[in-house]
């Protein structure tokens, strides 16, 4: 066995492991390397699809900073439906998943209907929603009818329709909830136990005990749904088209608008950059002060008393 | 009181994450004029499964699936076949450079689509591959970086003492792969031919910017073309909606434990 091992570890790998890596090595240069430079390099130039191009340093960048009303509003409208999303994203999912840790017979039951409208497609999911959110006949409307509400012209109304646009988003939550079911189900059950033995209340034990132990995986959703919530294309794009008056026009649209309707790739490319940058440096900040209430096992912290 | 409380709350939130599909399964068999009555009619007078061969009917259907299970399984079999290649890559020998790459591996998950969008219209352009399904199969014969990690995660809990017993049996590298570690990693494999199976039957952006000619439209995109016409035809949509969901469905079924599995396993195995 150890000579196996002295002859494995001594053994050159040679070009073996480059050649089963090739794939991806190729792929990240032609399919994300090579278009991010490219992208960088027309966002520094006034590119038609069809005619000459010019460079023009930063132009773009700052013609979009100063001059376009509209790169202002729909990141406004983007970042307003990030600060909804997000954290009703991840407290409902860990409410689900709370429940969903109680042990009660038929769970796999229910962790199936809550996680199913995350597998279907964002077209079905939004043909879905339309019909619930007609104004006339819709099944929302219907069952606030019962309540004695008069309910809203969802998509209709330039006040609702981020709404709308939210609670559809929501029902996909099912990816966000199994990673914090997973987090739950790892939290050793010795420390509840100590806990219910020296008598700390059912709350105190969720802040205490429920919370800084999921904290590592609280981070992770909450990064990734912040990804998400400035990519928000597809639901906005099917479900209102952006309108009315604009009020679900998001960032990301205004870049798709840029690229394949008013065909000015170098403009719409300076805007993905500027988004790719928004996401990096808000991700950096949550990361860097993540340090503060994000809680790894196995870490040496000073005074932790366990 | 917990239990009976708890009980209470799943029901009650189960329904209401169901009920949006029962709703659109139920618009789906009903009558024009079920449709537009208030309060509205759950239970159809009679279930017309006709809508379904009719809307089917209204577009090109047939040949939208066609494109889309061409899709499907031409990229499906890239990702597990290109994706489990690299997994065994990483996991499975030293080399210089390795760590640093798996670190702008796992960095690359973190890049926007929205600004790889254009640069990459710009290139599949370039390669005369607009209007065709190339730009949805090539890219993932060329892995994904999720993936990787997720089947490289797989191999690293093989242990090391298979891959000497092999070696002295005179086994190369290839053979390691192929008779050893491919299938010792099913598991993973389906897994991963399970999520990008999902992903590329349920993509609408990709197929909305790469495809212009109706021929060779995906189902995503032809459900979509319903909404752009000036008479909106809810059963049709409802129709072509629960046909849509279907396929993902009926897989989550299959593969549930799976997923469950590895999600829910995930912490313990590190």
């Amino acid at each position: 066995m150890t000579d196996a091992r002295r002859i494995s570890s001594r053994r050159r790998p040679g070009i073996a492991p480059w050649l089963f890596i090739s794939p991806w090595i190729l792929g990240f240069f032609l399919f994300t390397l090579g278009p991010m430079v490219f992208s960088l390099i027309m966002s520094l130039h006034d590119w038609p699809v069809v005619g000459e191009r010019k460079f023009i340093w930063f132009d773009n960048y700052s013609t979009m900073l100063t001059q376009d009303p509209r790169f202002w509003e729909s990141l406004g409208i983007t970042v307003k439906f990030a600060l909804i999303f997000v954290p009703l994203n991840i407290a409902l999912s860990f409410l689900l998943a709370v429940l969903l840790n109680v042990k009660v017979h038929g769970t796999a039951l229910f962790r199936t209907a809550f996680y199913l409208p995350s597998i279907i497609s964002g077209v079905a999911l939004v043909m879905i929603w339309k019909w619930i959110y007609s104004k006339d006949y819709g099944l929302l409307n219907y069952g606030l009818s019962l309540l004695g509400v008069d309910g809203p012209n969802w998509l209709g109304d330039p006040h609702w329709s981020i709404l709308a646009i939210i609670i559809a988003s929501l029902w996909g939550l099912g990816g966000t909830m199994l990673i914090l079911l997973a987090g739950l189900q790892s939290i050793p059950k010795e420390l509840y136990e100590a806990a219910r033995v020296s008598g700390v209340p059912a709350w105190a034990q969720t802040v205490y005990i429920t919370i800084p132990m999921l904290s590592p995986m609280l981070l992770f959703t909450f990064i990734t749904s912040l990804i998400s919530a400035f990519q928000q294309l597809t639901i906005a794009l099917l479900l209102t088209k952006g309108g009315p008056l604009n009020s679900t026009y998001f960032f990301a649209m205004y870049i798709y608008d840029n690229a394949f309707k008013f065909h000015d790739m170098g403009y719409a490319a300076a805007m993905s950059w500027v988004m790719f940058l928004i996401i990096l440096t808000l991700s950096m900040l949550v990361l860097k002060y993540s340090a503060a209430w994000v809680h790894y096992e196995g870490e040496a912290k000073g005074g932790g008393n366990g | 009181m917990v239990r009976t409380f708890t009980y209470g709350a799943l029901i009650f939130l189960s329904a209401l994450f169901i009920a949006p599909f029962l709703w659109t399964l139920l618009t789906a068999v009903k009558t024009e004029a079920e449709l537009v009555t208030w309060p509205p009619v759950f239970w159809p007078e009679d279930w017309r499964w006709s809508n379904f061969p009719e809307s089917w009917a209204k577009q090109p259907f047939g040949t939208y699936l066609w494109n889309s299970t061409t899709v499907v399984v031409l990229s499906t079999i890239g990702q597990v076949f290109s994706s489990s290649l690299v997994a065994f890559g990483f996991a499975r020998f030293r080399f210089p450079g390795r760590d640093p790459i798996f670190v702008l591996l796992l960095a690359t998950m973190m890049i926007p689509w929205d600004v790889k969008m254009i640069p990459l219209y710009m290139e599949f352009n370039l390669l005369g591959w607009i209007n065709t399904l190339k730009p949805l199969i090539v890219p993932a014969w060329f892995g994904e970086a999720f993936f990787i990690f997720l089947l490289r995660q797989y191999i690293m809990t093989v242990p090391m003492e298979i891959d000497e017993a092999a070696r002295m049996d005179g086994a190369n590298a290839w053979q390691l792969y192929w008779r050893i570690h491919l299938p010792l990693m099913v598991p993973g494999l389906v897994l991963v031919g399970t999520f990008h199976f999902m992903n590329a039957w349920n993509d609408y952006l990709g197929p909305l910017i790469y495809l212009n000619d109706q021929t060779k439209y995906t189902l995503p995109l032809g459900l979509g073309l319903f909404q752009g016409r000036y008479d909106v035809d809810n059963i049709a949509i409802a129709a072509i909606t629960v046909i849509l969901c279907l396929p993902p469905l009926v897989l989550f079924f299959f593969v549930q434990r799976y997923i469950m599995d590895n999600a829910l396993g995930s912490s313990v195995k590190g």
